[in-house]
């Protein structure tokens, strides 16, 4: 789409799209370029020499039980949040969906924690669950199930994925709300006319025509649970328990690596792969939205 | 609801009452530990019922921080985190706007590739490129200081598009008619394109000011003296071997959570206007 009429100034333009194009060179393209060279080469341990390495930090990457270790917990996690945030978003969208009355007053109770910061809602949680002093930890150990997150990898990562999840339910049940507000009440009315009750009417009717926002949704909780919850794990788990961590994400250990282990390229290497997750997730986000258009 | 059935309804509500006790109970439990005294908070299980210590918690974080881990005033971070937070909203909004105002409405040798440069910034979070990134910051000087804890985060791209999409869709005939009146391009942005971007500003800058103030990996790389809210309730509770200062770290999460959550709530409007308008 272009505009028939514009101005003819010629060095205007450029002064206007500086800004963001020199912080977008020197904070964004330039260190990805660095990190995509870095990932190919290896430093000795004073920094003196390098030396290309070329594939060497994948293939040992890729060799590295830790890192198939953090995997396997990413991709846990991600899924355990997704599922846990959409379901109950969902869940309460329908609801707050049938309710005329007070409507807006629930909407309004329950997207406030989209500004509560990963980081808080970590803490949140983890003072909740923390066992010695924890309000729930109390709870869980009086009913004998010897609650301590901190030893218990399972735990550990149970308590991440709630907090993460938390905090998302209000994006998703905002969303939602919003998709289910646009279906047309003529063809639900015509289902139940024909006899279909509310559960059948939800699984033929209304979920078939929510699947473009819970298909957006999904991309963005995924991204949400790879990239955004790094504080959450930082503030509760520190990756940990144990080693390799139950709950070191791939971001918590490229963090880790970098800067606490101080290994350049194997977190330039890391770094590579997040970069190749994050533009196939941008690219199906993208091609996804262009087809919501013709839904 | 086609049915209108009395039980389905109150079901509804009672489902829906329930989510949102669930959704604030956290909340609530935090407030409560804010206002008692540590020995209270430590005989488990804690009181429900909130203490009487209010003020003097508040006050001592506020002015004071937490006596374990020998810290700056919570005031100092909560100014920090919003210099921060307002800093990068508006100048995301500014320089998103300028540059969406040059793609719309100018024709130039590189335009489409310089709509595309910010279009890559999309698929390179902080988090793939924390190593070199932390180095280009250090080697400009901008180790924990302000320009540091802003710059490096206010380009955008999601903003940029929002505007493209918004100049597309207003009328030529208003480009014309100020041609006409003699306006030049910055008078045409100014008088004609800003009053009426004003809506599309304010859900912005409600989503942005959010991003800026709970923003967490980046100070916590190039922060040091300069400590955000954020990273102040990371370091309360790093006190190793030591006790963790319990109420002064719920009452500074409190307050850390006090401005989003305010605008979100005042400026509920605009900001479900930005949530959707953003991901478009």
């Amino acid at each position: 789409m272009h505009k028939r009429v514009t101005f003819g100034n010629r060095l205007l333009p450029y002064a206007l799209v500086a800004p963001q194009i020199a912080i977008t060179l020197v904070f964004f393209i330039w260190p990805a370029a660095q990190a995509m060279t870095q990932s190919f080469q290896r430093e000795d341990p004073f920094g003196l020499r390098t030396t290309w390495v070329w594939f060497q930090n994948f293939e040992r990457l890729f060799a590295d039980p830790a890192y198939f270790s953090s995997l396997q917990v990413t991709a846990v996690f991600s899924v355990a949040v997704t599922v846990l945030s959409m379901a109950t978003a969902l869940w309460l969208a329908v609801m707050a969906d049938r309710v005329v009355k007070a409507a807006t007053a629930y909407k309004t109770l329950l997207i406030w924690p989209y500004a509560v910061a990963p980081a808080v809602a970590g803490v949140l949680w983890l003072f909740m669950f923390q066992p010695t002093i924890g309000i729930v930890a109390y709870l869980l150990n009086a009913m004998s199930l010897d609650w301590n997150y901190r030893v218990n990898g399972g735990q550990a990562m149970l308590l991440v994925v709630v907090a993460a999840a938390w905090k998302q339910i209000s994006y998703n049940f905002l969303f939602f709300l919003a998709g289910l507000q646009a279906i047309p009440r003529s063809l639900v009315e015509a289902a139940a006319i024909d006899g279909a009750g509310p559960s059948k009417r939800f699984w033929t009717i209304i979920f078939p025509l929510l699947s473009p926002t819970a298909f957006f949704l999904l991309v963005v909780n995924i991204v949400y649970a790879f990239f955004d919850t790094f504080a959450v794990i930082d503030a509760v788990t520190q990756g940990g328990p144990g080693s390799p961590g139950a709950t070191s994400i791939l971001v918590y250990k490229v963090y880790n690596d970098g800067f606490v282990g101080l290994n350049l390229g194997s977190s330039a290497a890391q770094s590579v792969v997040l970069m190749l997750i994050v533009i196939t997730l941008t690219v199906i986000q993208f091609r996804f939205i262009e087809r919501r258009v013709h839904y | 609801m086609v049915e209108n059935r009395k039980w389905m309804i109150a079901f509804s509500h009672v489902m829906l009452v329930l989510g949102v006790v669930v959704v604030a109970f956290p909340i609530y439990v935090a407030f409560v530990a804010s206002t008692h005294t540590l020995q209270e908070i430590a005989q488990a299980p804690m009181s429900l019922i909130p203490g009487d210590r209010f003020v003097e918690n508040y006050v001592q974080a506020l002015t004071r921080g937490s006596t374990g881990a020998g810290l700056s005033p919570v005031g100092d971070m909560l100014f920090n985190s919003l210099v921060m937070a307002v800093v990068i909203a508006v100048v995301k909004i500014v320089i998103s706007m300028m540059s969406a105002f040059a793609i719309v409405y100018f024709r130039f040798p590189f335009r489409m590739f310089f709509f595309w440069l910010i279009f890559v910034t999309l698929m390179l979070p902080v988090e793939v490129r924390i190593l070199p990134t932390f180095e280009v910051v250090a080697d400009l000087g901008m180790l924990d200081s302000y320009a540091g804890l802003t710059v490096p985060l206010v380009a955008s791209a999601t903003a940029t598009f929002l505007f493209r999409q918004f100049f597309l869709t207003v009328p030529d005939e208003l480009t014309e008619a100020s041609r006409i009146d003699g306006a030049g391009p910055l008078r045409f942005m100014k008088d004609v394109l800003l009053p009426l971007s004003a809506t599309n500003i304010a859900a912005l800058f409600v989503i942005m000011f959010i991003y800026g103030w709970n923003q967490y990996l980046w100070p916590l790389l190039i922060t040091d003296d300069l400590v955000t809210v954020m990273i102040g309730i990371k370091r309360m509770l790093s006190v190793g071997d030591g006790q963790i200062d319990w109420p002064i770290v719920m009452a500074t999460t409190m307050l850390a959570m006090v401005p989003p959550v305010l605008v979100v709530v005042l400026m509920q409007r605009w900001f479900v206007k930005g949530l959707v308008d953003t991901e478009k």
